[in-house]
């Protein structure tokens, strides 16, 4: 059994697809690096990522999958899903060595099908920021969102936000992965705060501190709250459809559900 | 505050919530934008339905007396009405906010048509020119409204609608005595009007302003009247031939005036019926089928049992097994089971290799039902007995298997009977 491990990043995996061609290997499994090595395996071969290697392959990719399939990539590999690795590895090899065109629509493969429902499941995660982020305005007039979304959406939605709030300053961050994109009237800024405990507002129920919170924000918050109980209509109740599509990890921010 | 509870309240009956239709990008200057293919919901209340524009009326105040309707004249309700400025206020902070997609807009019916009407227009047009609004706007048209009101307000709309409630003349006269079918139709074809020759005016001139670029879309109520689902289907299959009609909506009807001796007094509203009919409707806009097909003379009303795609198939057990390998996308797609997300990986993905039942089942085909009704390279050896399709069963012994575990419970409850003890 022939073991390479990898320091998780998508350069790192597209150089051991590399390695793995160079040293004319078949059948490798690939784990990241501090990873417990299977039993029997040999001295595993440490790939040392080599972003010219990467760009190689990725050129390659070019030739035989559509832009579709190359997005499919990229998407899925925001997941950070541990488990995609292997699948992923396995589609790209399977990609030079078939030498077809188009196998991101071979569905019937289970690699590709796995990749295919990680870049699902981002896809849907990224809709689904884009339908739950609630925005505080602030005195200065900055408007706050905080998420923790399962997968590393944010990049993707950014495009999004600008493009619909082009007028107003906002800040969307992400409180599990510690970063966030502040978008200052003109372009989308990648942030870090240096010293996390010290933000005016608070990490787990996203709300800002009342110091800092515009005069009429709350009044906004309370009419929406009394506008999302007025809609409901009493006859139909039906928690389980609403669970379905608003599950309750993301209540947390959201105005209406943790009032 | 009170007010705005009282006129969502208002407005929460109407079922239609869709934002999508549109794409328009943001612009320099404006606030928001519309993304096309599937709108974007922004929440979704207890009882499941998405929140997506913010459903409001301007009054509630109404004119007129629809047995059906909660705002009907008669009816002693909590009236309110909210002030221009107000609701553009409260739109705009909402859609800063992220909580709204944009704005359906409503109203009772006051003074007359044209008046409701022009108060109408004038909000939409403050929101787009006042206020640099560039989301979406939803906007009810008020029957019997003038044509060169709906000229004005289609340029600021993205979607108009009006509601035809019920498919047939007579009862609607009956429960709306003030509306009939010419005061809803005729507004649908001059909408309808000036959506073609918008179109016509693009192509000439590029920049011409669009005019209710997400089309029409309108509602019945089910349940409120002795209408078959053939009738309702019929109906909503007609407005579908009109090129600016997006959607029919199906509101299953609440009992909300249960005084009144016209209508029936529901328990609950008829969620199942509901449920069918829009079953119904995509099978006409997505799958192909004909309305002919799915309800005709002899089944005018749709099974509540099984969905409209599983009893047409087992009416027809000549047109199964379906080979999965070789059929046609329209084939496969009319597979109890397999929905167009399946049928689509299926055709792609066949051309590299032969499907089997292992590879429908991790893309998700519905194997419980699907597995009576198609053919693929090996069926036997995944299913330990012979393969049993619909026409070795006959139809009428495969659909108690077809159904849910309740709904055999209760079918067998049905067969039973029951000894009366008392007395």
């Amino acid at each position: 059994m022939t073991v390479y491990t990898f320091d998780t990043t998508l350069d790192g995996l597209l150089t051991a697809v590399f390695d793995s061609f160079f040293r004319k290997q078949q059948d490798v499994t690939l784990l990241a690096d501090g990873e417990q090595l299977p039993l029997f395996a040999d001295e595993p071969h440490v790939v040392h990522t080599d972003s010219e290697k990467a760009e190689r392959v990725w050129k390659g990719l070019e030739k035989y999958l559509s832009k579709d399939g190359l997005r499919m990539i990229t998407v899925s590999w925001l997941s950070e899903e541990r488990t995609l690795n292997q699948p992923l590895f396995n589609f790209i090899c399977k990609v030079f060595r078939l030498k077809v065109n188009g196998l991101e629509r071979n569905a019937s493969d289970s690699d590709v099908l796995e990749v295919r429902n990680s870049c699902r499941r981002v896809l849907h995660e990224q809709l689904r920021m884009k339908q739950f982020i609630r925005f505080q305005k602030a005195k200065d007039g900055t408007y706050l969102a905080v998420v923790s979304p399962d997968h590393n959406v944010l990049p993707l939605i950014t495009d999004h936000f600008q493009d619909r709030f082009n007028d107003q300053l906002w800040l969307i961050y992400d409180a599990k992965r510690h970063y966030g994109y502040y978008y200052d009237g003109k372009t989308v800024i990648h942030v870090t705060f240096e010293d996390e405990a010290s933000v005016p507002f608070d990490l787990s129920s996203g709300k800002m501190d009342a110091d800092i919170l515009s005069e009429n924000d709350q009044l906004f918050q309370d009419l929406w709250r009394t506008y999302f109980k007025a809609i409901c209509i009493k006859e139909r109740m039906n928690p389980k459809k609403q669970l379905s599509d608003m599950p309750r990890r993301y209540w947390k921010y959201m105005t209406e559900k943790n009032g | 505050m009170e007010k705005l509870r009282i006129l969502a309240e208002s407005a929460k009956y109407d079922v239609s919530c869709s934002s999508s239709g549109t794409v328009r990008k943001g612009k320099a200057g404006m606030v928001g934008s519309t993304v096309g293919g599937v709108g974007i919901c922004h929440s979704f209340a207890d009882d499941g339905r998405c929140i997506s524009l913010l459903k409001v009326m301007l009054t509630n105040y109404c004119m007129y007396d629809c047995a059906y309707c909660i705002n009907r004249r008669t009816n002693d309700i909590q009236r309110a009405t909210l002030s221009v400025s107000e609701l553009e206020e409260i739109t705009m902070e909402f859609y800063r906010r992220n909580y709204i997609e944009g704005l359906f807009l409503s109203s009772g019916v006051v003074r007359n048509p044209d008046y409701t009407m022009e108060r109408l227009t004038a909000i939409v047009r403050d929101l787009r020119t006042v206020h640099r609004f560039n989301g979406y706007i939803h906007l009810k048209t008020i029957p019997g409204a003038s044509q060169e009101l709906l000229q004005e307000a289609g340029r600021y709309a993205d979607r108009m609608s009006i509601n035809i409630e019920i498919p047939n003349e007579e009862s609607l006269k009956a429960l709306a005595p003030e509306k009939d079918h010419k005061s809803i139709f005729l507004p649908m074809s001059q909408i309808q009007q000036g959506v073609l020759e918008n179109k016509e005016d693009r192509k000439k001139y590029r920049y011409a302003p669009r005019f209710v670029p997400a089309g029409q879309s309108t509602q019945m109520i089910v349940g409120a009247t002795k209408e078959s689902d053939l009738d309702i289907l019929k109906m909503s299959n007609a407005m579908y031939q009109q090129p600016s009609m997006r959607r029919v909506y199906y509101s299953g009807y609440v009992s909300v005036n249960t005084y009144d001796p016209r209508l029936p007094v529901l328990k609950q509203p008829p969620l199942v019926r509901e449920n069918r009919l829009y079953q119904a409707d995509w099978l006409m806009r997505f799958y192909h089928f004909k309305v002919d097909e799915i309800v005709d003379d002899k089944h005018a009303h749709l099974d509540l049992d099984v969905d409209p795609k599983l009893g047409w198939a087992l009416r027809h057990p000549e047109f199964f097994p379906v080979d999965i390998n070789k059929a046609s996308y329209e084939e496969i797609l009319r597979v109890p089971g397999i929905g167009v997300k399946s049928a689509i990986l299926i055709v792609n993905s066949r051309r590299f290799n032969r499907i089997t039942s292992y590879h429908l089942k991790k893309m998700g085909v519905v194997m419980k039902k699907a597995k009576y009704f198609i053919t693929c390279g090996e069926l036997t050896s995944n299913f330990s007995q012979p393969i049993i399709g619909i026409n070795e069963l006959r139809p009428e012994r495969l659909r108690p298997l077809l159904l849910s575990k309740a709904q055999q419970k209760k079918a067998g409850e049905e067969q039973q009977l029951t000894l009366n003890f008392e007395e």
